[in-house]
């Protein structure tokens, strides 16, 4: 009997603190589907009178978000892919190759998480522009083609991968490509996945970079698309809500169906450091 | 080696997607437009289309939050559009960066944009050091909108005349609706209105050929403490644009009574207001400080601007004439609201018989242009910085004033430099068009892509 | 004859390094040499109108009374913001990992929602729940007889109302690496210090705590380091306002380099947070190699 007590207690106290995080989520999910002007108006409604979609219709029809939304899945995809090989190549080459200098290299890569993106931005946009990839896809996919987060977190990984295995194929006659492509790859499929998510992701919810590079309205992603609403729609909660739902809907059905690899690629990064 | 042979055709796809686009029939002329106008103008552009075959017109539409910075970005970037709108007082920045086409010719031989059609104080913005650089497309300027109900109530059937007939006024009304209601809605992260003071009070903002501030002058200080004074007695709220959720409910529900606004309010007024306040509400010229009435006001307003390095620019200078003949500038007030920018236009019945535009009409007859200067976007923003910051009281009126000016002084520093080097600091003639005229051929670096 | 033999590695390592390199460390240089400058919208159009200015732009910076309010606002949130959003995750974790929690995974799942949701998307719904009049969270303030509190008008809760945000948005992430680290706490810790009587209170305090130190630490460096960037909550939501009161330094540079393309300050103001986000790295990473840490400790607290 003097157990129950506290266990009640512990649950109560997630339970409210998990309804306190869903809370705003929840809100703009029900205020996506309220007649318009109904979330502002006085009583503080929490849930719509009626069940409304015309936000949704209006978002896909008037304002085109469809196109925001591929040009946020091409993209993401497009990053996800490219980075993904580009980090596996580096970071199995850090850790089961020897070169000179390579520990060297390795430490000022990470050295190099410490300095904030936005030094280099602007630079980077002159140099982009010279290159003639402002305002195209290259321009968002370029300087994400590769990370030093990504190739830390392969590393990390290749780091246990037997060098008996590598060894044997060697003595095979395997080329070195052969070995990565059909030996390394396979066997470093959960932190790639894991990697992939986290890239995808975070491409998917990157803001400023293509803020900044991409100026036609054909190229917005959700998030630009979406602050660009907000410049002019801001009276207009209940369509803004809608925006933000389908924003946030595709990272959030990819978490939820990923989550097990997104959150041990969290843990395994943290505890090892 | 499967892997990658599925990846190719995708890889293919984002190399055909890269940088450098090839161009495609028909002609596509890119017009940026902000604002409601962008979404309307889009409606305009099929009979366009119709009437230039070969010919296809991509309008994008951009908040106004955004309009400034996307269009430099833009500009830096490599990827203007042909045809823009522009607000006109950004219009002397675009010179300086050499982006924008200048116009005289086009317009002495154009049958349709005549110059003496439009009102002189918005042409005028127009033009830099007597070249002309946009044509007026809708004009803008500020005056008061206004509850007559509570107005009248409060003793004044007519509008106020004066400043001091304003003060009474909006202290009568504030006295009426009570310490949770407000007389004015000021919002003060705008520059617009303690700058219209200002004009209105003679102050010249900046001095010596626009090479410093001017914001300690006798004219400008009267005017800052006249605009401080309604928020110290609590005539307009002092959380500003932040306080209200919805403009037009809080002016339906006499939150505010008053508010210094432009024409595109009159389409959303008309729009959004219940039915059963459309009568009970209407505009008015500016009160002007002592005699003199109606007082200045700012000549604002949208002009359209042709990219100096375009590829397009005759037929971007079609679509300007289309957009400038008077029925089509009468066609896009019935449906933005917008001011036509052609005084002809005026003339129409529709137009005629607004009674909510005949302020405007008005107002347009004495309207100043602010300080012509590249630099004017930041200085007006340090305006309205600093007139936050003296609201909510974390400078008194002398340090905001000399901070303002201290700062003025700092962003007008290049320019400074730029007038002594004597170099070209009003129209830039890009390197490359320097080159063109002097060699005769292709230069190097530039606006022109 | 042999032919020498090119080390693979360099195979593998070029097109990660190149892109690096090329598309990184490079403008990263660049950044430094345009600090020097004055590269504004005048040298944009044309390079003639560009001048040297040495450490003018930085001098500029320091004179800049909105440089100071920006480094003020940045190290009020970070320094407040960071041990709350630590404290919070570190509490989440700890009730997470209690034996007698069911459902552990949907819970942990619902915390970490956040922190996937596109920032942009949330800050605007955010905006909408701290309105002054109509906002949620005013209105639960209400029931509980609290006055409205102008969130995102007044100067004084404009910053609480980010941190807030950001706090909400962002335990999650650390709550994960924290679970991780208490997990890999051995259990026979705990089984000697419940034998040698110690209260759950004191279990925590002398067996988790020092555990925990390298977790700790590495979630208050990335969490520093993380934070002092703060730049989309305040674009979004308060564009630095109300009375510049949300103005954070990678703001700042945003508006001096993409709204007014001052490229040269700019590029200071960029390279003076990179020095203070390096700076306080490297203090924290002094600090916590000065700390005890290892199993020494538990034993000598609980040790009769």
């Amino acid at each position: 009997m003097k157990r129950v007590g506290p266990a009640v207690v512990l649950h109560l106290v997630l339970a409210v603190a998990a309804g306190v995080t869903l809370l705003p989520l929840l809100w703009m999910l029900s205020a996506s589907l309220m007649p318009a002007g109904e979330a502002t108006a006085f009583g503080h409604r929490l849930f719509p009178s009626t069940v409304t979609f015309e936000h949704y219709r209006a978002l896909f029809t008037r304002l085109n978000l469809a196109r925001d939304a591929a040009n946020s899945a091409l993209l993401a995809a497009a990053v996800t892919l490219i980075s993904l090989v580009l980090n596996s190549m580096a970071g199995y080459a850090f850790a089961k190759f020897r070169f000179a200098g390579r520990d060297r290299i390795f430490r000022i890569l990470l050295a190099a998480l410490v300095i904030p993106g936005q030094v280099a931005m602007l630079p980077l946009f002159l140099m982009l522009r010279e290159l003639g990839c402002i305002n195209t896809y290259w321009g968002v996919i370029i300087p994400g083609m590769a990370s030093i987060f990504g190739i830390f977190l392969i590393r990390q990984y290749a780091l246990s991968i037997p060098d008996s295995l590598l060894d044997a194929a060697r003595i095979d006659g395997a080329g070195e490509f052969r070995i990565y492509w059909s030996l390394v790859l396979p066997v470093c499929k959960p932190i790639l996945v894991t990697l992939a998510i986290f890239t995808f992701m975070g491409t998917w919810n990157d803001f400023l970079w293509p803020l900044i590079v991409l100026t036609d309205s054909d190229m917005y992603t959700l998030p630009v698309a979406l602050a660009n609403l907000v410049g002019e729609h801001v009276q207009d909660t209940e369509l803004m809500m809608a925006g933000s739902v389908l924003t946030v809907l595709p990272v959030v059905i990819v978490f939820m169906a990923l989550q097990r690899y997104y959150i041990e690629g969290i843990m395994s990064g943290g505890v090892k450091e | 080696m499967s892997l990658l042979a599925r990846l190719r055709p995708g890889l293919l796809l984002l190399v055909l997607l890269g940088c450098r686009a090839e161009s495609v029939t028909p002609v596509v002329v890119k017009f940026w437009a902000m604002g409601r106008e962008g979404e309307v103008v889009q409606q305009l552009v099929p009979e366009f289309e119709r009437l230039t075959p070969g010919l296809r017109v991509r309008v994008q539409q951009i908040p106004w939050s955004a309009a400034h910075e996307k269009l430099l970005t833009a500009y830096v970037g490599n990827a203007m559009p042909d045809l823009f709108q522009v607000g006109n007082t950004w219009i002397p920045e675009f010179v300086a960066l050499g982006a924008i086409e200048p116009l005289d010719e086009r317009m002495a031989h154009s049958s349709i944009v005549r110059s003496d059609d439009y009102f002189p104080g918005i042409l005028d913005t127009n033009v830099i050091d007597g070249v002309t650089y946009g044509v007026p497309w809708y004009v803008d300027t500020r005056l008061l909108f206004y509850r007559t109900d509570i107005l009248a109530q409060a003793g004044y059937p007519q509008p106020p005349t004066t400043w001091a007939a304003w003060l009474d006024a909006m202290t009568r009304i504030k006295q009426q609706v009570g310490p949770a209601n407000y007389a004015i809605l000021l919002p003060f992260t705008e520059w617009q209105v303690p700058v219209i003071l200002a004009l209105q009070r003679g102050a010249t903002l900046l001095r010596d050929n626009d090479q410093y501030g001017d914001f300690r002058s006798p004219e400008f200080r009267s005017s800052f403490e006249f605009y401080l004074d309604l928020l110290r007695r609590d005539l307009a709220p002092r959380g500003g644009q932040a306080q209200i959720a919805n403009l037009y409910q809080d002016f339906t529900s006499g939150y505010f009574s008053m508010y210094i606004s432009g024409p595109w309010n009159i389409g959303e007024f008309r729009a959004r207001l219940p039915a059963s306040l459309q009568d009970r509400w209407l505009t008015a010229p500016m009160p002007a400080p002592d005699g003199g009435y109606p007082g200045t006001s700012v000549a604002g307003g949208s002009s359209l601007a042709i990219f100096r390095g375009s590829q397009h620019k005759d037929l971007a200078w079609k679509m300007i004439e289309y957009l400038s003949e008077p029925p089509l500038q009468l066609q896009f007030y019935r449906l933005t609201g917008d001011l036509p920018a052609r005084k002809s236009a005026w003339a129409d019945g529709d137009l005629a018989h607004n009674r909510y535009a005949h302020a405007f009409w008005q107002q347009l007859q004495g309207v100043q242009s602010t300080p012509k200067i590249p630099e004017w976007e930041r200085i007006a923003d340090k305006i309205s910085q600093y007139t936050e910051a003296a609201i909510r009281g974390d400078m008194d009126v002398d340090a905001a004033l000399t901070a303002l000016d201290s700062d003025v002084d700092g962003l007008l520093e290049k320019r400074r430099w730029m007038l002594r080097q004597a170099k070209n600091v009003g129209p830039a003639v890009p390197a490359a068009v320097r080159a063109e005229q002097s060699e005769g051929s292709a230069g190097t670096a530039g606006a022109t892509h | 004859m042999t032919r020498p033999r090119i080390n693979p590695a360099y195979g593998f390592l070029a097109p990660a390094l190149a892109v690096i390199a090329v598309f990184f460390f490079v403008p990263v240089v660049a950044s430094v040499l345009l600090s020097i400058t004055d590269f504004d919208i005048y040298a944009v159009a044309s390079l003639a109108n560009l001048r040297f200015v040495g450490y003018g732009n930085y001098a500029h910076l320091l004179r800049d009374p909105l440089f100071w309010v920006a480094l003020k606002n940045t190290a009020y949130f970070v320094f407040v913001a960071g041990p709350l959003s630590i404290a919070v995750s570190l509490t989440a974790a700890v009730l997470l990992s209690a034996k007698l929690v069911r459902f552990k995974a949907a819970f942990r799942t619902i915390f970490f929602l956040p922190v996937i949701t596109t920032l942009v998307a949330v800050a605007v719904v955010w905006r909408y729940l701290y309105h002054l009049r109509f906002g949620l969270l005013n209105y639960g303030l209400s029931l509980v007889g609290i006055g409205p509190i102008d969130w995102l008008g007044d100067p004084a809760w404009a910053m609480p109302a980010i941190i807030l945000l950001t706090v909400w948005k962002n335990f999650g992430f650390n709550m994960v690496i924290f679970i991780a680290g208490l997990q890999s706490i051995p259990d026979r810790l705990y089984e000697a210090a419940s034998l040698d009587g110690a209260s759950t209170l004191r279990q925590f305090w002398h067996v988790t705590l020092p555990m925990l130190a390298p977790t700790f630490a590495f979630v208050a460096i990335i969490t520093l380091i993380g934070y002092f960037q703060l730049f989309a909550e305040p674009y979004v939501m308060t564009q630095g306002g109300p009375g510049q009161s949300t103005l954070s330094v990678a703001l700042l540079m945003y508006q001096e380099g993409f709204r007014w393309w001052n490229m040269g300050y700019a590029a200071a103001v960029a390279f003076v947070l990179f020095a203070i986000i390096l700076a306080l790295t490297l203090v924290s990473l002094r600090l916590r190699a000065g700390a005890p840490v290892g199993t020494a400790e538990p034993q000598r607290g609980l040790a009769r």
